[in-house]
């Protein structure tokens, strides 16, 4: 195994596990039991937290890393692999979920931040990070500090899926003016978007951001699944959707279903059928503390 | 030809816009029809787990087993390569295999992704046309092949593990050559179709 050409955690190795999770379903899960139900469901991996973005919001106080031991026991349980949530800014908590062998570390907004001015210096890590962002300026910022996948955040926790397709919106948005401007106008973006020009002028060539866009923060339904997914998501992340509906195991099917068959609406209506009560869901007007501000 | 890319979850947009540049207009496979109206076929990387659920929720399993069994070349790349192989370890109890080539193969044999890892691979030692020079293959939670059939030509491998086999009309990578720029293997694969 000497091989001294082989080498670990480079871009290609890191973005390409989320190549590898496109039109698939990440769900939130606290326990092993939950886990091995997500797997049986279809799910492309599976978030270990200790409590779902909706329980946070109501318990309130610092949410923060889960316990290893808890992360150990959902990485036990099943085949797929396993994220985990680290504070933002909160590196050390980081290096314990890197050398737990966990796949994939979220630097959430759903935690409590740990530092007001910066996130993880993403590029020191061999394991892959997982980002959320709010616009196309966030989503890059994000991107120079080493994330290799996006999510837009939408808002944990509410089951209501407004703020995620404002956030899709925006950076869709935005990329598709990028790529109508002229190489001047760049300048202009990467200083309105306080972002890197390189990274700019990349998505003006290809159209797309360098790395893959998933879609979180208040899917509830198939129904949600496939307008982000049609919005431009290349995934989803359901959090609370899935265990705090009635009846969690077909209302996580019925998602990965509707997420491969995000175009047609006969699929669609097929799976959505008798699935039970929705997580109940809040009103964001109505809400103490928003998740996605945090984070910049 | 119509070259048709399982799109049922993973990297199936990867792969299609490596067919579209060397020169096949690639064919989404969702469904049976979609598949009866492809002459090869790609299988992507992805969670094997979860194409293989879906595999059967689209009712494309027999079909999928009917046309490989009358040749249908195809060619498997990771997940891929395990729903294809006849044994696979490690994978889920219920996990239903295509055994459209005859190899052992242990899923996510090489570790975690922490152990995913790039490396140079020598397709048939270097000594094919158009093979002078390394491909660069992306390993990703990768299968490691255990046991190869007798009739399995081994074009590559990585540390004594076989990487890139072949037998018949099934060609199989545990790595992800449409991760990278380098477009030999697909091209490969388009010519033998």
């Amino acid at each position: 195994m000497n091989d001294i050409t082989r080498s670990t955690g480079t871009q290609l190795v890191k973005r390409g596990l989320a190549e590898m999770l496109k039109g698939g379903v990440v769900m939130d899960v606290v326990n092993p039991e939950q886990a091995r139900i997500a797997e049986d469901a279809g799910a492309v991996a599976v978030m270990a937290l200790e409590r779902v973005p909706s329980d946070i919001r109501r318990d309130g106080g610092v949410a923060r890393m889960s316990d290893p031991e808890m992360i150990e026991g959902i990485k036990a349980a099943v085949t797929i692999p396993v994220m985990a949530k680290v504070r933002i800014g909160h590196f050390a908590e980081a290096q314990i979920i890197q050398a737990l062998g966990v796949d994939y570390v979220d630097e959430s907004e759903v935690l409590t931040p740990a530092d007001e001015a910066h996130h993880i210096d993403k590029w020191a890590f061999d394991v892959p990070f997982v980002c959320g962002a709010t616009n196309l300026g966030e989503a890059l910022r994000r991107i120079s500090e080493g994330a290799c996948l996006i999510r837009s955040k939408g808002e944990a926790g509410t089951g209501n899926i407004v703020e995620a397709v404002r956030h899709l919106r925006s950076i869709m948005g935005d990329i598709g003016r990028i790529t109508k401007a002229d190489s001047a106008e760049l300048f202009e973006w990467a200083k309105r978007l306080q972002s890197p020009l390189s990274l700019v002028q990349e998505i003006a060539e290809t159209g797309e951001l360098p790395v893959p866009m998933f879609c979180a923060g208040g899917i509830a339904t198939p129904a949600d699944a496939s307008l982000v997914m049609q919005l431009g998501a290349q995934s989803v992340f359901v959090g609370s959707g899935i265990f705090k509906s009635d009846d969690p195991a077909p209302r996580a099917r019925a998602i990965v279903e509707a997420t491969t068959n995000f175009t047609d609406p006969v699929i669609l209506g097929k799976v959505s059928r008798g699935l039970g009560a929705a997580m109940p869901g809040l009103e964001i007007d109505t809400l103490e503390t928003r998740l996605a501000d945090r984070g910049w | 030809m119509k070259v048709g890319v399982l799109a049922l979850q993973g990297a199936f947009a990867r792969h299609a816009a490596v067919l579209t540049d060397v020169g096949v207009a690639p064919i989404e496979v969702r469904t049976p029809e979609h598949l009866s109206g492809v002459d090869a076929l790609v299988m992507p990387g992805g969670e094997s787990t979860t194409m293989s659920m879906l595999l059967d929720i689209a009712e494309l399993r027999q079909p999928l087993a009917e046309r490989l069994a009358e040749g249908l070349p195809v060619f498997g790349t990771c997940a891929g390569m395990i729903l294809l192989a006849s044994s696979v370890a490690d994978g889920r109890s219920d996990q239903e295999s295509l055994a459209a080539i005859d190899m052992d193969v242990r899923r996510n044999g090489y570790g975690r992704q922490i152990d995913s890892f790039e490396a140079d691979v020598n397709v048939g030692g270097g000594g094919l046309p158009g093979w002078d020079t390394p491909f660069r293959g992306v390993f990703i939670r990768a299968p490691v092949v255990e046991r190869v059939g007798d009739g399995i030509e081994v074009l590559a491998s990585v540390d004594d593990n076989p990487v890139l086999c072949r037998q018949g009309h099934v060609m199989v990578a545990s790595f992800h050559p449409e991760l990278t720029a380098d477009r030999r293997i697909h091209e490969l694969f388009v010519e033998s179709a």
